[in-house]
């Protein structure tokens, strides 16, 4: 066996890298990434969501599950709606919580990432939320993390916004029921840069989602984009045709000056959501969209405030998905035997 | 002490593709003898070589000692120490140092160094343009009186092809070799990783193939037109291959090479956001790594070099894309290719021409073979060795590699640069 190289024996897993999310005992440590995720799992974060929902619809919206622990919202990009729900739900958990923008700040005084953390951590918190430009962040800031620190991914570069997925997986739910089995769910938009995207396709392949489909224009649509379990649309109104779920994406202005796209007005022509288009979705199709909303660029007022729209459920939503996801982390018993994988 | 006798060692001769059991005599930095011994030879040393295999030293293509400019990363010193101990006796230093290779002075600077260092000996490509910026022509024949092997804009852009193309044919005019390693800067720039699956479920930017096969066609047409003679360095692509065996086919007198690692890491090394596979050009698809891999087989690919790029700690420690590209390589090239023989890709005389003559023949340099009256550059190693990789316990002051904890057969025991023993194991 000399020979042999130690290599990763999954290519697609690879070693245990994917799972430091999970502790010895297979529950939620950090919360990076859907992807190497179960199914049992994700269902156990909806079903905990479902039952703080109640606790959010009651007077009294606060549960002492959380009291004494410290929780850092480390936005280095900035948020306001995402750092929100996150400063609400560490509270009706009754978290202590700190926010720290650093968009600005260390970073460009020359503190590297590792300082910032050290740094942070000697403050003895929790749990940090993170936020970065950078595809990758959280990973690494979960791996060079004291152990006793829990980090939870609030959207890092393209790549996870699992939080997001996972309200709009509960989002689904409330609408559509527990089998997502004969789904047809179309996700419309940026694909290149959306880490909302990649995300939400990972949770709904897990939940086995019947048909997937992204529809976009070529230049923002990722290589190989079909690899992940989903099938291609260049054509709107072909691939919302017959869907139950249509979530729309953001598009960045700054599009146009990459050369993705010649202008909004065109892409609205072609890729704009208009009840006229909203047609040839089954009738009782729902449209998401993970916000902030622009209107009439990749959105008409009337399908964002119509009906079928159950975009501001999804912010409601994300508060009981996020206290879910807090209270699973930073709830679990101590572990039996303290031989992590980092 | 001039005078070295290696004893009973088996001789493998990539140039003749003989093996036999014999001795080397050295004397005043070359060969004098093979096999019988000269009259009156009386060695002031002896290597008792039974049982390892006796090779010439290895040449590599491209690697970055990081002086002068970033001396926190490695210098000339630690690096050609690390050289000796990996079995390479020749290796080729890129002119993106800081100040860039542009003048006599820094390569005068360098070759002090590196002969003060005493043990790889360094050769030097000098900058194609005035300070790599793609702008004005070097002075390429200056550079090349100062001792430079080669020109080259290592990875910077040279945005205006007519700038490209007179420097090509200025590069002919003197008969300076023109080392290309071919990167459309548009296509690439702002990547991190193969714009395939594995970028994609990241989200990491992708860098496509295009990036290296418009650049490699951009230049083999100039090449056409001016009579350059060129190398093309640090291959990723299986179509990038495929253009440079056609270019061949059609009788250019074109080489080119690939970086050890290329041949076993593709784009899946990167795994979950693994920052030593962070390199450039990036790693690319299972398929493309195979055909780089057949490349060897049919000569289509004359070289595997190192491509070390030693970084600090710091440099591998951010964020994927944050951080920066490059692995130190030195220490793992032989091994890696002693691999390619384990894995029956190659026989064990291609493998060591890949790393030894033919690097020699492309940098138009005396090295490479075993025969008198040659430079005594030898590279000593047991075949059987088994060990393991420890970042801890290499030589290079970039403990950046992939390969930690990999197992490798075979190792150095001696490397003899200019009939001086530099290196014992």
């Amino acid at each position: 066996m000399s020979n042999k190289p130690t290599r990763p024996t999954d290519p697609l897993i690879g070693n245990d890298s994917w799972n430091i999310q999970l502790d010895s005992n297979g529950r939620l440590k950090h919360f990076l990434t859907i992807e190497g995720l179960g199914s049992d799992m994700l269902t156990s974060i909806l079903d905990t969501a479902e039952s703080f929902a109640n606790v959010n619809e009651q007077r009294v919206k606060k549960v002492p599950l959380l009291r004494g622990k410290t929780i850092v919202n480390l936005f280095f990009e900035a948020s306001t709606r995402t750092r929100t729900t996150f400063e609400l739900a560490a509270k009706r958990l009754s978290a202590d919580i700190l926010n720290i923008n650093i968009s600005t700040s260390a970073t460009t005084k020359g503190e590297s990432l590792l300082d910032t953390l050290q740094n942070l951590q000697a403050m003895l918190c929790d749990m940090f939320i993170v936020r970065h430009s950078d595809s990758g962040a959280a990973h690494f800031i979960a791996g060079n993390v004291a152990p006793h620190i829990s980090v939870i991914n609030a959207g890092d570069g393209r790549h996870a916004h699992p939080t997001q997925a996972m309200l709009d997986m509960f989002t689904i739910r409330r609408n559509k029921g527990r089998d997502f089995g004969g789904l047809r769910v179309a996700i419309v938009g940026d694909l290149l840069h959306s880490r909302v995207a990649r995300s939400q396709i990972h949770a709904l392949n897990i939940l086995n989602t019947g048909d997937v489909r992204v529809i976009a224009p070529k230049t923002l649509l990722p290589t190989d984009v079909e690899d992940m379990g989903v099938s291609i649309y260049n054509d709107l109104e072909a691939g919302i045709k017959d869907a139950d779920v249509i979530i729309m994406l953001r598009l960045q202005k700054e599009r146009m000056q990459g050369a993705f796209l010649p202008s909004e007005h065109e892409y609205y022509s072609q890729y704009g959501l208009t009840e006229d288009r909203l047609r040839v979705a089954r009738d009782d199709a729902i449209v998401m969209h993970p916000g902030p909303i622009n209107r009439g660029v990749e959105i008409e007022s009337r399908v964002a405030d119509g009906v079928r729209s159950v975009i501001l459920d999804q912010v409601t939503y994300g508060i009981s998905v996020r206290m879910a996801v807090m209270s699973m982390v930073l709830g679990r018993e101590p572990e039996q035997n303290a031989t992590e994988t980092n | 002490m001039n005078r070295l006798l290696v004893s009973n060692g088996l001789i493998l001769d990539p140039v003749t593709q003989s093996v036999k059991t014999s001795n080397v005599y050295i004397a005043d930095g070359n060969i004098i003898a093979i096999d019988h011994e000269p009259v009156g030879f009386e060695a002031d040393l002896s290597i008792d070589a039974t049982g390892l295999i006796i090779s010439p030293g290895l040449v590599d293509l491209s690697a970055r000692l990081r002086e002068p400019g970033l001396e926190f990363k490695a210098d000339i010193h630690s690096e050609v120490t690390a050289a000796a101990s990996a079995g390479i006796t020749t290796l080729c230093c890129p002119p993106d140092t800081d100040p860039v290779i542009d003048e006599p002075a820094v390569v005068e600077l360098i070759h002090r160094k590196a002969v003060n260092a005493s043990h790889t000996k360094v050769v030097t490509l000098g900058a194609l343009t005035r300070g790599l910026e793609g702008n004005l022509l070097s002075e390429m024949a200056t550079l090349k009186a100062a001792g430079c092997v080669g020109v080259s804009n290592s990875r910077r852009p040279v945005a205006n092809t007519l700038i490209l193309r007179r420097a090509y044919s200025y590069a002919a005019n003197f008969g300076i070799t023109v080392f290309i390693e071919p990167d459309e800067h548009w296509l690439s720039t702002g990547g991190c990783a193969h714009d395939g699956k594995v970028a994609t479920r990241l989200g990491l930017q992708g860098i496509p193939v295009s990036a290296e096969t418009v650049a490699i066609s951009r230049a083999l047409e100039l090449i056409l037109e001016t009579g350059a003679r060129a190398h093309f360095g640090r291959l990723s692509s299986a179509h990038g291959v495929e253009l440079i065996r056609r270019a061949k086919e059609q009788g250019m007198t074109i080489t080119a090479d690939v970086s050890a690692h290329q041949l076993f890491l593709s784009e899946m090394d990167i795994n979950s956001f693994n920052s030593m596979c962070h390199v450039l050009p990036p790693l690319r698809s299972q398929r493309d790594m195979e055909a780089l891999r057949e490349a060897l087989k049919d000569g289509v690919i004359d070289a595997i070099c190192s491509d070390h790029q030693p970084h600090e700690p710091d440099a591998k420690q951010a964020p994927f894309a944050s951080t920066q590209a490059g692995i130190s390589s030195l220490e793992t090239l032989l091994p890696l290719t002693l691999r390619l023989v384990h894995e029956q890709v190659v026989p064990t005389y291609t493998a060591l021409s890949l790393v030894s003559t033919q690097p020699a023949a492309i940098l138009g340099i005396d090295a490479g073979v075993l025969a008198t009256n040659r430079p005594a550059d030898i590279c000593i190693y047991d075949p059987e060795q088994d060990w393991q990789l420890d970042t801890s316990t290499m030589l290079s002051r970039g403990k950046n590699t992939p390969f930690e904890g990999w197992n490798f057969q075979g190792k150095v025991r001696h490397t003899i640069i200019d009939g001086r023993l530099v290196y014992t194991a």
